[in-house]
C-alpha cells in the first residue's frame, strides 16, 4: 500500500484528534479555543487535500495549462477561515466575559466559585 | 518532489499541534498556533489553494494570533490547572481516529483525478467559467457568481459575530479611557519611544493600504478578492492602533463609523440582488445588470466583492478595537 | 548565458538554504538572547535576500521579477525593523548583552 495515497488524510485526523484532546482534557479556557482552532484547520486541510489533482495547477485560467485542482472545496474553505476567526473572537469574548466575573479563566476554579455560591 | 514538500509540512504540522498540547504557557501557545498558521498556509500552496492560502496567512497568523494576544493580556498568560482525566481522554480521541482512519481506507488516493469530488460539478465550473462569467480566477467566478448565495450567508455570519463581540463585552469606558491613561501618568503610548517603529510603521501603513486595494480589486485575474482585502485592510489599521495607541486610532475611525460601514457592506451585497430582481433575474444573477451578461457579471461581482471586502474590513476593526478597549480598562 | 543564470541562481538559493539552516540551528544553540536575535536576523534577511534573488535570475524579465522585487525590498526595511523592536524592548526589559555563557531562560 503506497504511504503517499492517504497521508494527508491520516495526518489530517491526527490533528483533528490533537484538537479534540486538547479540547477535551485541557481546563484554560483560552488552550480550549485554541484546541478548537487546531480542530477546525484540520477540517480545511482535509478539504484540500480532496481538492488536489494530481499534475494540476492553481484553477487560475492561463494559456498552455490543462489540468486545474478542484475550485469548489478552495471557496468553501476560503470564507470558512474568515468566519472562523470571527467565531472565535465571539468566544474570546465570551471568555472575557468570564474573567471578569469569576477572576479565572480555569474551569474547575469556575466550578468551584459556582458550588460556593 | 511535490510530495516530499507535503509530507514534511504535514509532519512539521504534527509535531506543532503536540507542543501545542505539552506547554502550558499561554504566550507560547498562541505564537505556536501563530507558525501553525503559516504551515497551513505553506501547505494549501504546494496543494494549489492560493487563495485559500493567502487568506489563512492573512487572517490565522495576523487577526487570530493579536485577538489571542489581546484576550491574554486582559486576563492571565498561564494554564494552571493539570489536564484532567489525561488517560480516559487518549482513549476516546484513539478510538475515534481508528474508526476515522478505518474510513479514508475507501477514499480515493490523494490526488487522483477520478476521484468523484472532481466530476460532479468541478468541470462544468472550470470549461465555462470564462464564458459564463469572464473571470480568470474560478475561485472567484464560483465565490461571488455560481455560489453567490453561500458568499451571503457567510458576509451575514461575520457580520452577526462581529455584533455578538461588539454586544458582549462593547466599548465599556471608552469614554474614560482616555482620562484614566492621563491619570496613570501615561500621556503619550509606551510605544512612543521606538522612533525607528513608528516611523517604519508610518512608511508601511499606505503601501499595506495600497495593497489591500489592489487585492480587491484584482481578485478577478489573480489570487484575492473581498475577503482577503478586507483583511488586510484591518490589518493595516490593527497595525496603527498597535503603534499609536487606541484614542489615536478611533480618531481616524470611529467605532460608530465601523458599524455603519460594516452594515452598508451587508446592504452592498444584498441590494445587488434585490435589483437583479427587480431587473426581471434571479437573486443575484448579475447577466441582467447590463445589456451584455458578461459586462453584467463583471459589474455584480464587483459590486459583491466590494460589499464582502468593506464587511470583513469593518467587523475586523471592530472586534480588534472591542478587545484593545479591554486591555486599556484593566491598566 | 542562459547556464549562467541557472548555474548564479542554484548557487544564490543554496547559499540561502544554507543560512536558513544556520540560523535555525543559531536560534537553538546560542547562549543569550542578543546572540539568538542575531542568528534570527540573519535568516531574517541573509537568507530571505539570497533565496528571493535566486528566483528573480530565473523568472528572467517579467512581471514575477517585479513582484519579488517589491517583495525584496519590503524584507529590507521589515526584517531589520524587527530586530530592532524585539532588541529594544529586550533591553529595556532588563536583558544585558553580554558575552557570558548560557543564561537562565
Amino acid at each position: 500500500m503506497n504511504i503517499g495515497a492517504h497521508y494527508n488524510y491520516w495526518v489530517a485526523i491526527f490533528l483533528m484528534m490533537t484538537g479534540f484532546y486538547v479540547v477535551i482534557t485541557h481546563g484554560n479556557l483560552i488552550k480550549k479555543l485554541i484546541g478548537l482552532n487546531l480542530f477546525t484547520t484540520s477540517v480545511f486541510i482535509l478539504y484540500i487535500s480532496l481538492a488536489k489533482v494530481k499534475g494540476g495547477t492553481a484553477p487560475i485560467i492561463a494559456p498552455g495549462i490543462e489540468v486545474y485542482s478542484n475550485p469548489l472545496p478552495h471557496v468553501l474553505i476560503l470564507t470558512a477561515i474568515v468566519v472562523g476567526v470571527a467565531t472565535t473572537a465571539v468566544g474570546l469574548a465570551l471568555v472575557l466575559l468570564i474573567y471578569d466575573r469569576y477572576g479565572t479563566i480555569e474551569e474547575d476554579e469556575i466550578r468551584l466559585k459556582d458550588d460556593s455560591l | 518532489m511535490e510530495l516530499i514538500i507535503d509530507i514534511t509540512l504535514l509532519t512539521f504540522l504534527g509535531l506543532t499541534a503536540l507542543a501545542i498540547n505539552r506547554i502550558d504557557k499561554l504566550f507560547c501557545i498562541i505564537m505556536l498556533s501563530g507558525i501553525y498558521s503559516l504551515l497551513c498556509a505553506s501547505l494549501f500552496v504546494s496543494m494549489d489553494a492560493v487563495d485559500v492560502a493567502f487568506t489563512e496567512a492573512a487572517v490565522g497568523t495576523g487577526i487570530a494570533t493579536v485577538l489571542l494576544l489581546s484576550t491574554i493580556g486582559a486576563t492571565d498568560t498561564q494554564q494552571r490547572s493539570a489536564p484532567q482525566r489525561p488517560l480516559f481522554a487518549l482513549l476516546v480521541v484513539c478510538a475515534t481516529g481508528a474508526i476515522l482512519v478505518y474510513g479514508t481506507m475507501d477514499m480515493p488516493a490523494f490526488g487522483d483525478p477520478d476521484a468523484p469530488i472532481h466530476h460532479h460539478v468541478a468541470p462544468r465550473y472550470l470549461e465555462m467559467s470564462q464564458q459564463e462569467v469572464g473571470s480568470d480566477n474560478i475561485v472567484t467566478s464560483i465565490l461571488s457568481s455560481y455560489r453567490g448565495f453561500d458568499t451571503l450567508g457567510e458576509t451575514v455570519v461575520i457580520f452577526t459575530a462581529g455584533l455578538s463581540v461588539v454586544g458582549l463585552i462593547g466599548f465599556r469606558g471608552m469614554q474614560k479611557f482616555g482620562d484614566r491613561q492621563r491619570a496613570a501618568g501615561i500621556t503619550q503610548d509606551d510605544m512612543g519611544k521606538h522612533l525607528v517603529l513608528r516611523i517604519v510603521i508610518k512608511m508601511f501603513i499606505p503601501l499595506i493600504l495600497l495593497f489591500a486595494l489592489y487585492v480587491q480589486f484584482h481578485g478577478d485575474f489573480g489570487p484575492g478578492g473581498g475577503f482577503q482585502a478586507g483583511v488586510i485592510f484591518a490589518s493595516g489599521f490593527i497595525f496603527y492602533t498597535l503603534m499609536f495607541g487606541l484614542d489615536a486610532a478611533m480618531r481616524v475611525v470611529s467605532p460608530r463609523t465601523l458599524s455603519y460601514i460594516a452594515a452598508l457592506g451587508v446592504l452592498t451585497y444584498g441590494g445587488v440582488g434585490i435589483t437583479t430582481l427587480l431587473m426581471g433575474g434571479n437573486f443575484l444573477d448579475y447577466n441582467v445588470l447590463r445589456p451584455d451578461p458578461l459586462q453584467g457579471q463583471h459589474l455584480g461581482i464587483f459590486l459583491i466583492e466590494l460589499g464582502v471586502g468593506t464587511t470583513v474590513f469593518s467587523i475586523m476593526v471592530l472586534i480588534f478595537f472591542a478587545f484593545s478597549s479591554r486591555k486599556g480598562l484593566r491598566q | 548565458m542562459e547556464t549562467f543564470l541557472v548555474l548564479a541562481s542554484t548557487l544564490c538559493i543554496s547559499m540561502g538554504v544554507f543560512l536558513g539552516i544556520t540560523g535555525a540551528i543559531g536560534i537553538f544553540r546560542m547562549p543569550n538572547f542578543f546572540a539568538r536575535l542575531h542568528a534570527a536576523s540573519v535568516t531574517d534577511s541573509g537568507c530571505a535576500f539570497m533565496l528571493l534573488f535566486g528566483l528573480m535570475l530565473q523568472s528572467g524579465f517579467t512581471l514575477a521579477t517585479i513582484k519579488l522585487c517589491f517583495i525584496l525590498l519590503f524584507f529590507l526595511i521589515s526584517s531589520p525593523t524587527a530586530a530592532h523592536a524585539l532588541a529594544k524592548t529586550a533591553l529595556s526589559c532588563g536583558a544585558q548583552p553580554t558575552s557570558s555563557p548560557r543564561e537562565e531562560r
